[in-house]
């Protein structure tokens, strides 16, 4: 325990540098996570693919459109439990900066394949009967005081023309990377109203989302069903939703490769501020260390005190770096427009990531300044003056 | 022969945690010119407090000191800086020389403040290196000299500016016999040939001996003792 | 500041390791900022020189981007009938119905990408002159074939010079590799628009017109005419360049926030490295320091040269950080567009704003870094400071 109070006391012998490299550290962990946290955010929408769903698509790009009658061969497909679509609809909500998923779905089907919206029996009742409602997800209310019973007006693009819609359900988002912030009304009505304007568009699905009873299945279903439609003129693609999103991720990769790189480099900007402390403290009792050795403790002894302080201080600025982290994420979420990242959460991993890092820090900082002490012979250290 | 410096009725305090410890006491001093004057006591007595006043690198609590017609004590930061470089040679017991510099370097740092010229400072850097005998090491650094030659590198530096006064703060603690003899021979003659007036601190009663006269400090009060 | 430089160097290059160590860090973070700023910048170059500043492209209003703009064939005719269309010798409108698509191609390195498909009329020449082909030929209208921009064939492997593209139910030919010199368009492929719109069932309805003006200067009187047409309400011209442009923003915008943010975060590390640095050398030069002062050399000079240290430790770091982060240039990303959904290739691009940003960076980090422990240094007091020997 006399050890422990040589470490604690050592270390805070010259407290503005320590504080100094403390305050460096946190900074440092702070940055990290920040961007860690950004690039899990990237991912979220991977994270929030169920297992039990396929993507079917037109296999040249998602903005060509599927037939709906593809859907009763669809269904027919063994370990196919049910098969919804939708298509994305755009436009604009109020004005161009308002991000947020508009989709035109099967009503009768889509809740029960994405059965991690909750929505209360009544709501979704009340969604089926009535044509031109929607359903919103709970962060598009709070952000626009929406409740039931208001109407929101989209002006389309793709489908040009304003359209109303009437809020008839809020809902819940089961996990934490559910994206809560979709809005979704009936595909029937946008069809209705294109068999009326642009009928050369009616029928068109944006895609299928088939749900499966087994996962294990998924290569084979996709297969198969990609096989029935081979050759005709819409073909299709269908993957897992992971692999879908995936591939969404997949072309921001340079950024996020950017990303991760820049998180390396400041653990390693991390390790020379921590380092640099270590040798300066090091250098300092080069005397005092000879001193010790005199007195009998070995290289081992001298190694856990330079070891001990390295990682107090480590941990300290870390454990400060990680607690600063919860408000400066939050804040930074503040910033950016919600649509982006729907889900903007400190995982897990990024903590796990952040306490394994100060660790690794502390002992890499430490261990040439313990060279240093093991090397120098007792003579040259009590004449140093450094 | 006139007094060059005046101690009157100086007294030194330090205030640590608002108690007041008192180093110096009601000390009164005349030095005349040309004089070489020994200071001795044991540690704790004073005397390189009143060494660190009359150098001007610190302040009297009480009293005057007057230098060469200038009160000091009155002077501010800025003018004692300047009135230190044209009136006081320093010479430490650890030789205090800047360890990036080179000999030559070490020497001409006082006269950088002065207007002179290149050619002007090379003059005076080697006349003073010369009087200490080391013009064959003037490019050498510190660390490649041995502690008689680093004091004596230190001493051409005090010398440089030809000030009237030099001070000295146990010169030769650091040093073994053969180059304590050497310094303390090198002192006396900037004494009698170029008449400095020297003022130093000193334990060693050998290089005290070198001195016309030696004064003892006790617990901050001054003892009357002549030679 | 009388006291000489070469202190200042000499004490630089003295405790060489920890001095070391300091610059590298400082150099990082330079490195990551002028990084940043070359990323954002070089999306910006790309997407600003593509399109000119003499041509009018039009989009319907709602519209986010081009994929998701529709004008009919009824409206084409409308924006035909407009004052301040250029006109060829012939007598044929500089005007293009384009109708932009994406395609789904795979990338070098796995994984699939968007890509832009443009449709293009007989007047693309007239209408964008900086595109030329490099390999192969320009495709013929009325066929099945396709060029693509430089970009794209280094990344994507089935679009080489020779490959068949397979969509909307038919194989096109890569006949020809075009390029802009840098612009947005080197990530797009092209083809006949009337093939395309065959192809995939659209009739006549393209995503946007683009036409040229037959004087820049007349692009006002153009708006105005346009808006006072009522037919047209549902849309909006800009100048080509300017749409652009605008594509650009939310990504190098993103880029440049985040960038920034981090930076500024590391930037106090780096900074709080230098700091820790500088009071460690005041600490060692103690006695020298009053040494120093009872030579004379007064308050400021110590101030001064201590700063100046710290000056030179992080402006080495900057030159170092800057130097690294200009072989950047040498790279080049690509990424998904936010805002057309699709590939786009630039390059990292230095400026000289780029370069004297990062260097004040740099020696702004070493001021703030340097001045506290400065200041120590300057204030000691001179008996404390040789006692402490």
């Amino acid at each position: 325990m006399k050890i422990l109070k040589l470490i604690f006391k050592n270390s805070f012998r010259h407290k503005l540098r320590t504080t100094l490299t403390i305050f460096g550290i946190s900074i440092a962990v702070i940055a990290f996570g920040l961007l860690r946290t950004v690039v899990t955010a990237w991912y979220s929408s991977v994270k929030a693919a169920s297992a039990n769903r396929l993507i079917v698509r037109q296999s040249v790009s998602f903005i060509f459109p599927l037939p709906y009658s593809y859907r009763e061969k669809i269904a027919q497909v063994p370990g196919v439990k049910e098969v919804t679509f939708a298509n994305w609809f755009g436009g604009t909500y109020i004005d161009k900066n308002n991000f947020f998923a508009r989709l035109a779905v099967d009503a009768d089907t889509y809740f029960e394949v994405y059965n991690e919206f909750v929505l209360p029996k009544d709501q979704l009742d009340t969604f089926k009967k009535e044509r031109n409602s929607c359903v919103i997800g709970a962060d598009i209310a709070k952000k626009y005081h929406l409740k039931l019973g208001d109407v929101m007006t989209l002006d389309g693009d793709i489908y040009p023309g304003r359209w109303e819609f009437v809020v008839r359900g809020i809902y819940q988002p089961k996990f934490k990377s559910t994206d809560a912030m979709q809005m979704l009304f009936h595909w029937s009505y946008l069809d209705e109203t294109m068999k009326q304007e642009m009928p050369g568009r009616a029928g068109d699905v944006g895609w299928f989302v088939v749900l499966i009873n087994d996962p294990a299945q998924s290569a084979s279903i996709s297969n198969q069903i990609d096989g029935i439609f081979n050759n005709s003129t819409a073909e299709t693609k269908t993957e897992t939703e992971a692999a879908f999103q995936q591939g969404f991720i997949q072309s921001s990769s340079a950024i996020i490769t950017s990303m991760n790189f820049i998180s390396f480099v400041i653990i390693g900007i991390i390790m020379l501020v921590l380092g640099n402390t270590m040798i300066m403290s090091a250098r300092e009792r080069t005397r005092e260390y000879a001193v010790l050795k005199t007195l009998g403790f070995s290289g081992k002894h001298l190694a856990g005190i330079i070891l001990g302080e390295s990682l107090l201080i480590s941990f300290l600025g870390g454990g400060i770096g990680l607690l600063l982290t919860f408000p400066i994420v939050s804040g930074f979420s503040q910033f950016i427009p919600k649509g982006i990242f729907p889900v903007f959460e400190i995982e897990p991993i990024t903590i796990i990531f952040s306490c394994g890092s100060a660790i690794l820090i502390g002992i890499v900082a430490a261990l040439f300044p313990i060279q240093r002490a093991l090397t120098t012979k007792i003579v040259d250290g009590i004449r140093f003056s450094g | 022969m006139a007094d060059i410096i005046q101690v009157k009725n100086v007294s030194k305090s330090y205030w640590r945690d608002s108690i007041e410890t008192s180093v110096l006491h009601d000390i009164s001093l005349d030095i005349k010119e040309g004089e070489f004057m020994a200071l001795m006591g044991p540690s704790g007595s004073g005397k390189t407090t009143l060494l660190n006043l009359i150098s001007g690198i610190d302040k009297p609590t009480r009293g005057e000191i007057i230098i060469n017609g200038t009160d000091i004590s009155r002077l501010n930061e800025s003018s004692l800086a300047k009135w230190r470089s044209n009136n006081i040679g320093f010479v430490f017991q650890f030789y205090n020389l800047i360890p990036v510099l080179t000999a030559f370097e070490n020497v001409e740092l006082p006269i950088l403040l002065t207007k002179l010229s290149k050619a002007e400072r090379k003059q005076h850097v080697e006349t003073a290196l010369n009087i200490v005998g080391l013009n064959d090491r003037m490019d050498h650094y510190p660390k490649q000299l041995s502690g008689g030659q680093e004091q004596r590198v230190a001493i051409a530096r005090a010398i440089v500016t030809d000030p009237v006064i030099l001070v000295a703060d146990e010169p030769t603690g650091d040093l073994d016999r053969n180059s304590a003899g050497e310094i303390l021979i090198l002192m006396e003659r900037l004494n009698q040939e170029f008449n400095k007036t020297i003022l130093m601190v000193t334990h060693d009663p050998h290089a005290a001996s070198k001195a016309h006269v030696i004064r003892h400090l006790e617990k901050g009060d001054l003892i009357q003792e002549t030679v | 500041m009388k006291i000489p430089l070469k202190y200042i160097l000499r004490n630089f290059m003295a405790r060489k390791l920890t001095t070391f160590i300091t610059i590298a860090g400082i150099a990082l973070v330079v490195f990551v900022f002028t990084a940043v700023l070359m990323m954002a910048f070089g999306i910006q170059k790309t997407l600003v020189s593509t399109g000119s500043a003499d041509n009018v492209m039009i989009t319907r209003k709602a519209a986010n981007a081009e994929i998701s703009s529709i004008i009919g064939p009824d409206i084409q005719n409308v924006i035909r009938t407009l004052p301040h269309i250029a006109k060829e010798p012939d007598g044929n409108l500089v005007i293009s119905d384009e109708p932009v698509v994406i395609v789904n191609l795979e990338k070098q390195g796995g994984g699939v990408s968007n890509i832009t498909v443009r449709g293009v009329s007989p007047e693309i020449n007239q209408l964008r002159p900086q595109v030329k082909i490099i390999q192969g030929r320009m495709f013929t209208w009325g066929l099945r074939e396709l060029i693509v921009g430089d970009a794209i064939v280094k990344r994507f492997p089935g679009a080489q010079l020779g490959s068949y593209i397979k969509f909307a139910g038919g194989n096109w030919k890569i006949v020809g590799i075009f390029t802009t010199n840098g612009s947005g368009f080197d990530s797009e492929i092209w083809g006949d628009a009337l093939q395309l719109l065959s192809a995939f069932n659209r009739g006549s309805t393209v995503s946007t017109v683009t036409l040229k003006l037959d004087n820049p200067e007349n692009y006002d009187a153009f708006k105005k005419a346009f808006n006072l047409d009522l037919r047209l309400q549902q849309y909006e011209p800009i100048i080509e360049q300017k749409y652009f442009a605008q594509q650009s923003e939310m990504l190098s915008t993103f880029i440049r926030v985040l960038g920034i943010f981090i930076t500024i975060i590391f930037s106090l590390g780096a900074t709080i490295g230098a700091t820790i640095t500088m009071y460690s050398a005041v600490a060692n030069r103690t006695v020298e320091i009053g040494t120093l002062r009872s030579l004379g050399f007064n308050r400021r000079s110590i101030l001064s040269a201590f700063l100046l240290e710290s000056l030179f430790i992080t402006l080495a770091g900057g030159v170092i950080g800057i130097f690294l982060a200009s072989f950047l240039q040498f790279f080049s990303i690509s990424t998904l567009n936010f805002s057309s959904f699709s590939e786009l290739a630039f390059s990292f691009a230095l400026s000289p704003a780029i370069i004297v940003s990062s260097l004040v960076f740099a020696i702004i980090m070493g001021f703030v870094g340097g001045f506290l422990p400065s200041v120590r240094a300057a204030r000691m007091n001179i008996v404390t400071a040789l006692r402490a020997g």
